[in-house]
């Protein structure tokens, strides 16, 4: 992606100083750095009653009555949802979306970064919004917004028919449907819950209950021919666009493919499956028994378990490798390949695989300081706060973004170092 | 004070009994419930069926017995007897009419309260035996249309009011404005990911009591806490299925609550003042799910107020003067062992407390929890006067001074007020909340 355009210089660069900023706005909010770690953001308030946001201490030009969830997307543009006057849009790099709306929310990127949907209401009709466009059709509620790898499709779950509060049985004869596009599928459901767009964005697969037992998976409008006890979310497979789901039958949980079961083994719990690139791997979060949490690959659970949770489940580019955070008697871990790394801390944060797929880095928290560990070994560096690292397209270095290193609590910097060092 | 039995009041239609039983057959009725029993009635339900010796030592423990004239029926074996007995003896053969008032009985005849569990010698948890019916009851459809409403709204929203994505997101905006009027640049920070504390509350609050929202902001903001809350669902850590018997959803909103509160790496879920959500994230929802205790540790409104004054993080500018008695929230004391810290908060905020008597686990129950005020309308009067000795319990604090009633419980706090109201006590209900965020410095 933009990885190679960065700056992967080794050594220190210092982007900002936050005491700065504090002494300057009376309100400086929890800061956010772009991916490239050339920018630090926060919402700030410039003017009585009137907000804006600071960029590596240069002021958006426009201010704004609220802002909210500002973040950066992948390509290291700032975004952040905006008012003035009553009416809610976008802001890229200060700049709004011509149209506004009576409310905007659940900001959604495209994986390159290009793309931007949100879900939003005018009068009470709901629909998205993607780069300043609305859906033509509207609803009477919408959530659950989804958005297909390239940003070009979007999909929600929206009501289809109308009942009042209190008229149960019209509920019970479905009153939800799936909207992409704007076009809702036509068919109605109880409930939609979680959904997913298969890699090319052309089909979309959600978890459905058809009655108030029966729960199956749907792909474009049309359900499994079987029914479950329960479902999690739907996965495509990146190769052959089969689907698979998470399914509850008698005697545990199991993995399903296209309405068959799949996976011959029966788990305690069985969620957020995830595929290898070349799609012959899954890899899930799984309890073989009753409080205690591992991963299993291919339906093979791992024989390090966890009493705690696990979470944060990540495939390695190469597909071969797995890593996850883990929590056991209240000490958080990382885990990779099977195998519990030593250390304990107070939060963990989702695993980041070098491209190579052969080195790990993570964010973690140990006593109020943060702290990256590369494959297993703690950096000798600590933060007040700190971002998840990243590691250059060569794989040889990696990036620490971080507020508080070196003694001065305030500043931000951003370290390039060389793995092999 | 007015004395009416349940069994003189003329119970108000209810669409989702009588609908409900409407579609379906005896032959329908038997093989849902020999699967269910099948399936779900292990040697949990045969040791209690099996070991009840109906000494009745149970009955003087329940309000609905008490609160009834002692009629039997009410007693917490009789309804066992009523209700279950003879879907186990008949192997699930019973009548249409038989499941409609089975579905009565379980659902506004038993506040779940367990109180009843501690006075018998065997331990019989008859609240488990009732859920055991409710779950039957959904199975066939047979639910009290008020509360299967709100196991709709769960399903369809993740929260318990039918309150949409931007409605919450917006009534937090509205609740910061508001509370910046009283302390400027106060916060209600969303969607902050690393916070310590990841706040939740139950669909009401957004819905009709949002002051709440704002009085825990300004008591986070006075202790100087790092928190936040989602803007995503997850937000709603209330569960009326775990009521209605909706055992794979109950395992679906905790799943979403406990998410939210991971995706955003927050240490530790403080709930609000609400009982019965508790008992669902604590106890019963994340057991469905797998987890033996909670993934993160979790703590009730009451357990965060006493850390707050314990480590002096709040402190109070004047004590609440006007006398308080306390209710002890069965999901939370009886459930939770909650009780002595509820004291500590108090002794803290209140210069003059009166116990209520019975009180800690042995405190009645307010007569709306178990779901049962969520059934509605039509069984109001039956639950006011079921709720006669709570009401005795009641006048006698306000006798000896209490003017005040905390309900550290929202299900409690409706029931109370319909108590105080049908019975005519002069008391006012608050939250622990109400109280704190009236007497500390901001
Ligand atoms: S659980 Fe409570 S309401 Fe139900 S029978 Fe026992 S004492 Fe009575
Ligand atoms: S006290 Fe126990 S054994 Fe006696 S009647 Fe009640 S439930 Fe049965």
């Amino acid at each position: 992606m933009y990885h190679s355009y960065w700056d992967w210089n080794v050594g220190k660069k210092i982007i900002a100083d936050l005491s700065q900023w504090r002494k300057t706005f009376e309100w400086v909010e929890e800061p956010y750095v772009s991916p490239d770690g050339e920018t630090i953001a926060a919402i700030v308030k410039p003017e009585d009653l009137k907000f804006s946001v600071c960029a590596n201490g240069e002021l958006w030009e426009n201010y704004f009555d609220k802002i909210w969830y500002l973040r950066f997307k992948p390509n290291n543009s700032l975004v952040a949802l905006v008012s003035k006057d009553s009416r809610w849009t976008v802001a890229v790099a200060g700049q709004t979306w011509e149209n506004g709306y009576d409310f905007v929310w659940d900001t959604r990127f495209s994986k390159d970064g290009k793309r931007i949907t949100v879900a939003a209401v005018n009068e009470n009709k709901y629909f998205a919004v993607t780069d300043g466009s609305p859906w033509e059709q509207t609803y009477p509620s919408l959530s659950n917004l989804t958005v297909s790898d390239d940003g070009r499709n979007a999909a929600a779950v929206v009501q289809s028919i109308l009942f009042n509060s209190g008229e149960i049985f019209k509920f019970q004869q479905g009153c939800y449907t799936a909207a992409v596009n704007g076009k809702a599928w036509g068919t109605n459901f109880l409930n939609i819950w979680d959904m997913s767009f298969s890699p090319d964005g052309q089909h979309l697969a959600a978890e459905v209950r058809k009655t108030l037992y029966d729960y199956t998976i749907v792909v474009d409008g049309q359900p499994w021919d079987k029914n479950f006890l329960s479902v999690w979310k739907p996965k495509f497979n990146p190769k052959d666009g089969s689907v698979t789901a998470p399914v509850k039958v008698r005697g545990g949980w199991a993995l399903a493919r296209n309405g068959e079961i799949f996976w011959d083994e029966r788990f305690l719990q069985l969620w957020h499956h995830q595929y290898s690139a070349d799609g012959k791997n899954i890899a899930a979060i799984v309890a073989p028994r009753f409080g205690q949490w591992t991963i299993a690959v291919n339906g093979r659970p791992w024989p390090v378990t966890f009493n705690n949770l696990v979470t944060d489940l990540v495939v390695s580019p190469d597909g071969r490798r797995i890593a996850c955070a883990a929590k056991s008697d209240g000490q958080w871990y990382i885990a990779a390949d099977g195998q519990c790394w030593d250390n304990g801390f107070d939060m963990v944060w989702a695993p980041v695989f070098s491209p190579d797929s052969r080195h790990i880095a993570v964010k973690v928290e140990k006593d109020g300081r943060f702290f990256v560990v590369i494959d297993g070994n703690p950096l000798k560096m600590d933060f007040t706060a700190a971002w998840d690292p990243i590691f250059s397209p060569d794989s040889e270095k990696i990036m620490i973004k971080g507020i508080g290193c070196d003694g001065n609590e305030s500043q931000y910097c951003r370290h390039i170092l060389n793995l092999y060092d | 004070m007015t004395k009416q039995s349940p069994a003189n009041i003329a119970t108000i239609p209810d669409e989702g009994i009588d609908k409900g039983g409407q579609r379906l057959t005896t032959d329908q009725i038997t093989r849902v419930i020999s699967r269910h029993l099948e399936e779900e009635g292990g040697a949990r339900l045969k040791i209690y069926m099996e070991t009840c010796v109906h000494c009745g030592l149970c009955s003087d423990a329940c309000h609905f017995y008490l609160s009834n004239d002692h009629d039997p029926k009410f007693s917490p074996a009789g309804k066992v007897k009523q209700a279950l007995a003879p879907i186990i003896r008949k192997k699930g053969r019973v009548s249409v009419d038989f499941i409609k008032k089975a579905s009565e009985i379980a659902f506004t005849e038993c506040n779940l309260c367990r109180r009843c569990v501690m006075y018998c010698p065997f331990g019989i948890n008859i609240a488990y035996l009732m859920l055991f019916i409710r779950r039957i009851c959904h199975k066939l459809g047979v639910v009290p249309q008020y509360i299967q409403d709100t196991a709709h709204s769960h399903s369809a929203t993740m929260n318990q009011m039918w309150v949409k994505e931007d409605e919450w997101i917006d009534t937090l905006h509205w609740q910061e404005d508001e509370a910046r009027d009283e302390i400027e640049n106060l916060r209600i920070p969303l969607e902050k990911e690393g916070a310590d504390i990841f706040y939740s509350v139950i669909g009401p609050e957004p819905k009709f009591r949002a002051q709440l929202i704002y009085q825990a902001a300004v008591i986070m903001n006075a202790a100087g806490m790092d928190w936040t809350m989602p803007a995503t669902s997850g937000w709603d850590n209330s569960d009326m299925c775990m009521y209605t018997g909706d055992e794979e959803m109950v395992a679906r909103l905790k799943k979403v609550h406990f998410e939210a509160a991971m995706r955003l790496k927050t240490k530790r879920i403080v709930m609000g003042e609400c009982g019965h959500a508790f008992r669902s994230v604590h106890d019963v929802g994340n057991r469905y799910l797998g987890w033996k205790m909670s993934p993160l540790s979790v703590i009730h409104a009451i357990e965060f107020y006493y850390e707050l004054f314990r480590d002096r993080k709040l402190r109070v500018r004047q004590k609440y003067s006007i006398p308080v008695t306390l209710h002890d929230p069965c999901n939370v004391v009886r459930g939770g062992g909650l009780h002595e810290l509820a004291r500590y908060v108090i002794h803290e905020t209140c210069s003059r407390f009166v116990e209520m008597h019975p009180n800690r686990e042995h405190n009645y129950c307010c007569g709306a929890g178990g779901g049962v005020i969520n059934c509605g309308p039509p069984y109001t009067k039956k639950r006011e006067s079921s709720s006669k000795v709570k009401a005795d319990q009641l006048a006698d604090a306000m006798a000896r001074g209490a003017k005040v009633i905390i309900a550290p419980c929202h299900n409690c706090h409706s029931g109370l007020e319909d108590t105080v109201k049908h019975y005519g006590l002069d008391m006012e209900i608050k939250f622990l909340g109400d109280i704190i965020y009236e007497c500390i410095y901001k």
